[in-house]
């Protein structure tokens, strides 16, 4: 398989803390790839590296073949990188129709082409019935989706989905992974994913990277992972997959 | 449709008042659709992209300024005079979003950065030679026989439309930027920069844009301004109570709403013409009675009606 997204020993250091150390994976064309680790292992700012929010201090991203390194984030959403925001951020005041019209507009300055792609995603995603409601009345679970269909109408390469499952019940967790799957399957779009959720992260990801204090310390299939000894000891515990 | 059929009415009663109501209510009408006008376009700033602007005066008094300057001093015609004024105010908008936003100052303090603007080019024109410094710039004042439209001298009844002509347009090109895919990033900027980025905004151009677009649009009040009242002070027209005054309809009519900003200039000025008009009916003289009127309304506003007093009426209108 050929990468889609290649991160080439990217290291990110803030003040004296070094956040990401000389971190490489490769993310396949049509893949689904986790991020996973402790708090404060250096998920997301791996993810902001990535989108641009900050320009690595070494290394290298390259997206399709194209050098991303270091491009603002609305430069990387044109490039093809879609993200959510771990903390969200939605347009509040905006409805959740609107909100996501403004991430189609990235493909066409038609107000109507975008409102009726904005519906479709929403249908997608499961906010078809809340379209008109504004924003900031929705659940957390649900503006979590809203981001997920927002940077979905941009029409990105790759879905960079920070913690989208935190905060759902068992029976939610299986139907985004459901939709997930389904969009993966019938998009062939790649998906990179931090979660903290070990059922969503074990059922969706054909591989998985493990982070700790910054570096990858494993990467893997989701079986092997869950074998791998480091990751025991440093993340999930010795119980914690059965 | 309900809300084209009330807008009609409006229209027809605004271009038909000067044939109903006397003189003096004209000159009160002016008064009101002149904050309607720079309302709108300090709106598209604030209550669209969501940046701050305190010193809107700034671009009323560059504008105003440029054309009265450009016509007492070298006899340029006012809408000749119009277009460097809507130069002058852009490229002033333009270097001052520029130095803002490349910094990334916002919120609080690039409101302060407006301010700052606005003062120390009123510093500036109050030793400005050319323009009367601090004396003050005096347009001649010729006998009003007729209305002559192209050299902006005429009747009051010919400056209502010319001010009622200009709030039309600014509600109908509002309008359309809100509707089309400026206006959405505009909103998205206002709501959350980080996500409108992510998005892939460019969101220093789009801000830019705002301000530049605002102040052309607020620089043509002040044209209208200097050609309708005749004369000029620096201590006057770049003031920060000017700047106040003209994000107060706003505010009061709701922030972001396209017709907020014409209702609350309305609400204020025909309120506190009537409260002017009693007192005086009293017999009474009380200086400084306006401002006091403009805070309470804001008391009000802020405290019970916090997004202004169109959305519960377009609500109640069903609009």
């Amino acid at each position: 398989m050929t990468a889609l997204l290649a991160v080439e020993g990217i290291s990110k250091r803030f003040r004296g803390l070094k956040a990401v150390d000389d971190v490489s994976f490769t993310v396949p064309k049509g893949g689904i790839v986790a991020l996973i680790g402790p708090n404060g292992a250096g998920k997301t700012t791996t993810f902001n590296l990535i989108a641009g929010v900050y320009a690595p201090d070494t290394g290298r991203i390259v997206l399709d073949g194209e050098d991303i390194t270091s491009l603002r984030p609305d430069r990387a959403c044109h490039a093809g990188i879609g993200r959510t925001f771990q903390i969200v951020k939605p347009f509040g005041a905006m409805t959740v129709l609107e909100n996501v019209v403004v991430g189609a507009l990235r493909r066409s300055a038609d107000v109507a082409a975008a409102r009726s792609r904005a519906a479709e995603l929403l249908e997608r995603v499961g906010l078809a019935d809340k379209a008109a409601m504004p924003a900031q009345g929705l659940t957390l679970p649900e503006k979590k989706r809203l981001e997920t269909a927002r940077a979905l109408a941009t029409e990105p390469k790759i879905l960079l989905l920070d913690e989208v499952m935190a905060g759902l019940r068992p029976t939610e967790i299986d139907r985004m992974v459901e939709t997930f799957r389904a969009l993966n399957r019938e998009t062939g779009i790649a998906i990179l994913l931090t979660e903290h959720v070990m059922r969503a992260v074990m059922a969706l990801s054909d591989r998985i990277v493990v982070l700790h204090h910054g570096r990858k310390i494993c990467e893997g299939s989701p079986e092997q992972v869950a074998r791998n000894e480091a990751v025991l000891e440093s993340y999930l515990g010795t119980e914690a997959v059965s | 449709m309900r809300a084209r059929v009330l807008l009609s009415l409006l229209a027809v009663a605004l271009v038909a008042a000067p044939f109903v109501v006397s003189g003096y209510l004209v000159s009160v009408l002016i008064v009101a659709l002149y904050f309607a006008y720079v309302g709108q376009a300090w709106n598209i700033m604030m209550g669209f992209a969501g940046q701050l602007s305190l010193g809107h005066a700034l671009y009323v008094g560059l504008g105003a300024y440029t054309a009265a300057a450009l016509f007492v001093q070298s006899g340029v015609p006012p809408w000749l005079g119009l277009i460097a004024a809507i130069i002058v105010a852009m490229a002033f908008a333009a270097a001052i979003g520029f130095l803002a936003f490349r910094f990334g100052i916002s919120g609080v303090y690039f409101a302060l950065l407006t301010i700052a603007f606005a003062e120390f080019t009123r510093i500036g024109f109050d030793h400005f030679g050319w323009v009367g410094a601090s004396a003050g710039l005096f347009l001649p004042v010729s006998q009003r026989s007729g209305s002559d439209l192209l050299a902006l001298r005429g009747t009051p009844t010919m400056f209502y439309y010319v001010i009622l002509a200009l709030a039309a347009g600014a509600f109908a090109l509002s309008r359309w930027l809100l509707t089309s895919r400026i206006g959405f990033y505009w909103m998205a900027i206002r709501e959350d920069q980080d996500a409108a980025q992510a998005l892939g905004i460019d969101t220093f151009r789009y801000k830019l844009a705002a301000v530049v677009v605002s102040a052309a649009m607020t620089s043509i009040a002040g044209v209208f301004f200097a050609f309708y009242y005749n004369n000029l002070f620096p201590e006057q027209i770049f003031s920060i109570g000017r700047s106040i005054e003209i994000i107060l309809g706003p505010i009061i009519g709701g922030l972001g709403t396209l017709f907020g900003p014409v209702l609350g200039a309305f609400v204020l000025q025909l309120l506190a013409e009537a409260l002017r008009e009693g007192v005086s009916a009293l017999g009474l003289e009380i200086p400084g009675l306006t401002q006091v009127f403009y805070g309470v309304c804001l008391l009000v506003v802020v405290m019970f009606l916090p997004n202004g007093v169109w959305p519960p009426i377009a609500r109640r209108l069903r609009l």
